[in-house]
Order: structure tokens, then sequence, then C-alpha cells
């Protein structure tokens, strides 16, 4: 087994991590896409 | 080896906190904090969900301008002491990553805004980006002292984009909150400037302090404080805000002309005696907070 690169895994953390934010992010967002859909044809109900 | 020489050596990818830092949170409290402000005390009540968006697409294109404007200056960042550590200059970020991030936010802000409120709305929150980045940071920073007061603009546009989200159209009301945060900026940020002259003299920065001298930003600083105070308290004799309002903004406002007046007594060239100047400086971000505030208690009351 060869041994583990330090700042490849630096980078494996970093990737993680913003792909992680990024997905938060992105899920935030289709929920309040949801609500302003809601609130946007209630207003015009 | 720091974390942003390692950066550089090993080309990492920036951390997403340094995307957030990218985009001054603590600066975007008070953009986000007058935003609110003029969207309450419209006389329309906006949906709370459409509201929270708007308020949402204000912080955002805040931090899409202030991303591009640290993309753009990362050279002047570099040379300031209290700006050295930021991602760009401190090395834990490619300058393109940033780029890349204000454009993306930016773009992202208006159309939401567009999309949750009105097209009105989304155009002023556009101007106000493109006016901070492209007048003040690319064109006006580096070549005027009037640099701020041109540029200080960008940042009055909150409390109208709050309001206009609401109505969809602007007002006296918000045009006069507008005025009171363009003629504020100047002496907030010659108060800053003032004690760290050197840092703005190093970077090769047209400050006021490093063009015209101490004596001179301090005559203007108060030259500025005054129409100020009397835009602060113009929304009570129009019959636009209550007595609380008109009470807290004759309050503060001394209160504000008090301290530049101290700034103007003060002769010393030496940051370290220039008490006066960052008591006025921390005194200015309290003062537009507790007006702001005091603006939509009084709205709270007079409904």
């Amino acid at each position: 087994m060869s041994p583990r690169d330090p700042v490849t895994d630096e980078i494996r953390r970093r990737q993680r991590a913003r792909a992680t934010v990024m997905a938060l992010a992105l899920g935030a967002f289709v929920v309040l896409l949801y609500f302003i859909t809601i609130a946007r044809v209630g207003g015009q109900g | 080896m720091t974390t942003g020489t390692l950066n550089q050596a090993h080309a990492l990818p920036a951390e997403w906190r340094d995307f957030v830092a990218l985009t001054k949170p603590r600066v975007m409290s008070l953009v986000v904090f007058t935003g609110l402000a003029g969207l309450l005390v419209a006389p329309v009540a906006l949906h709370p969900v459409l509201a929270f968006t708007a308020v949402l697409c204000i912080a955002l294109g805040a931090g899409a301008a202030a991303a591009l404007n640290q993309w753009y200056e990362a050279d002047l960042d570099a040379l300031m002491k209290r700006t050295a550590s930021r991602p760009i200059p401190a090395g834990r970020m490619a300058p393109e990553s940033a780029l890349h991030f204000g454009v993306g936010l930016g773009v992202f802000s208006v159309l939401l805004m567009g999309l949750a409120t009105n097209w009105f709305t989304a155009a002023i929150l556009a101007v106000s980006i493109l006016f901070y980045v492209f007048v003040y940071t690319i064109w006006l920073k580096r070549r005027t002292p009037q640099n701020i007061v041109i540029g200080g603009a960008a940042g009055a546009f909150p409390p109208l984009i709050g309001w206009a989200a609401a109505t969809g159209q602007a007002d006296t009301l918000p045009l006069l909150l507008f005025a009171l945060i363009f003629l504020w900026t100047p002496p907030h940020f010659w108060a800053l400037s003032l004690f760290v002259r050197s840092d703005y003299a190093k970077a090769g920065v047209p400050m006021l302090p490093v063009v015209a001298g101490a004596r001179a930003t301090r005559v203007q600083i108060l030259l500025y404080a005054l129409p100020m105070a009397a835009v602060a308290v113009a929304p009570w004799p129009l019959g636009l805000a209550g007595p609380l309002y008109g009470f807290a903004a004759i309050v503060l406002s001394a209160a504000f002309l008090l301290l530049a007046l101290q700034v103007l007594a003060n002769r010393s060239a030496d940051p370290a005696a220039m008490k006066p100047e960052k008591r006025l400086f921390a005194f200015s971000i309290l003062y537009l907070f507790a007006l702001f505030g005091a603006l939509v208690a009084d709205k709270a009351l007079l409904s």
C-alpha cells in the first residue's frame, strides 16, 4: 500500500467541504424557489 | 510554511470559508439592516417569504460587489496591513476564483430579486453592484480623493431597494434615506482614513488625508456631517416619520456633530493620539443602526 500524500488529502478534504456547502446551498435554493412560487401564486389568487 | 504559501505552492483549492470572507460579512450586516429597514417602513407589506428573499438578494448583491472589489484590488490589499490577510493577497485563493464567484453571485442575486419581487428593484440592485465595481473600485478609487464621496452612493442603495421591493417604485422617504447614507459615508470613511493614513499612503490610494492632509479632512468631515444631520432629521418635519424617529434623529445627529467637532479640534497627526477619530468612526456605525432602528420602531408605533 503506498503512503498517502498529505497534499492530495488536503485537496480532497477541501473539495469535499466545498461540494457539501454547494449541495446545501442548492438544496436551500430549491426550497426557497418552491416557497417563492407559492407566495407569488397565492398573491395573484 | 504558512497556509498562503502552501496554497500557492500546490495550487490548493480555496476553503469555502474564504469565499464567505470575500463577501465582507461585517460590512454586509449594515447593508442588510438598512435594506430591511427600507422594506419594513414601506407602506405596502410584502409576503414574508418574498421579503426574506429581497433581503437575501441585497446581501448576496453586496457580497458579489465585495468579492469583485477584492479581485480588482488584490494588489492594493497586499500593501495595507488592514487588508493583507484577505483571501487573495494572503495567497489562499486564486484571483480568477474570486472573479467567477463575484460575477456568478451578482447575476444570481439580480435574477432572484427580479423573480421574487419586481424587475425595477432588480435593476436598482444591478446598478448598485455595477456602480460599486466600475465607478468606485475601477474608476475613482485610485484616481481622486473624492472616491468615497461619489462611490458612497453604492452603499446608499439598500433602503431604496428594500422600499422598491415592497412598493415597486421609489418615493421621497427612501430617497431621503439614500441621501442620508450618501452624506454619512464621507465622514465615516474619512474618520477611518485619518488613523490608517499611512496604510493608504503606502498603497498609493489618494484618500483625502493623504492628498490634502489631516486638517482639511477634519474640516470636510464636519462640512458633510452638517447636511447629513439635516437630512437625518428631515423625515420628521416633512411628515414622513413620527416624533419617536424625530427625537432619535435629533439626539443621534447632535452626538455625531459633537464628535465631528472633537475631531476638528484635534491637531494631532499621530494615529495613537486620534481617539476622537476612532470614536467618531465607531459611533458612525452605531448611528446608522440606531437611526434606521428608530425609523422602523416609529413606523411600528404609528401603525
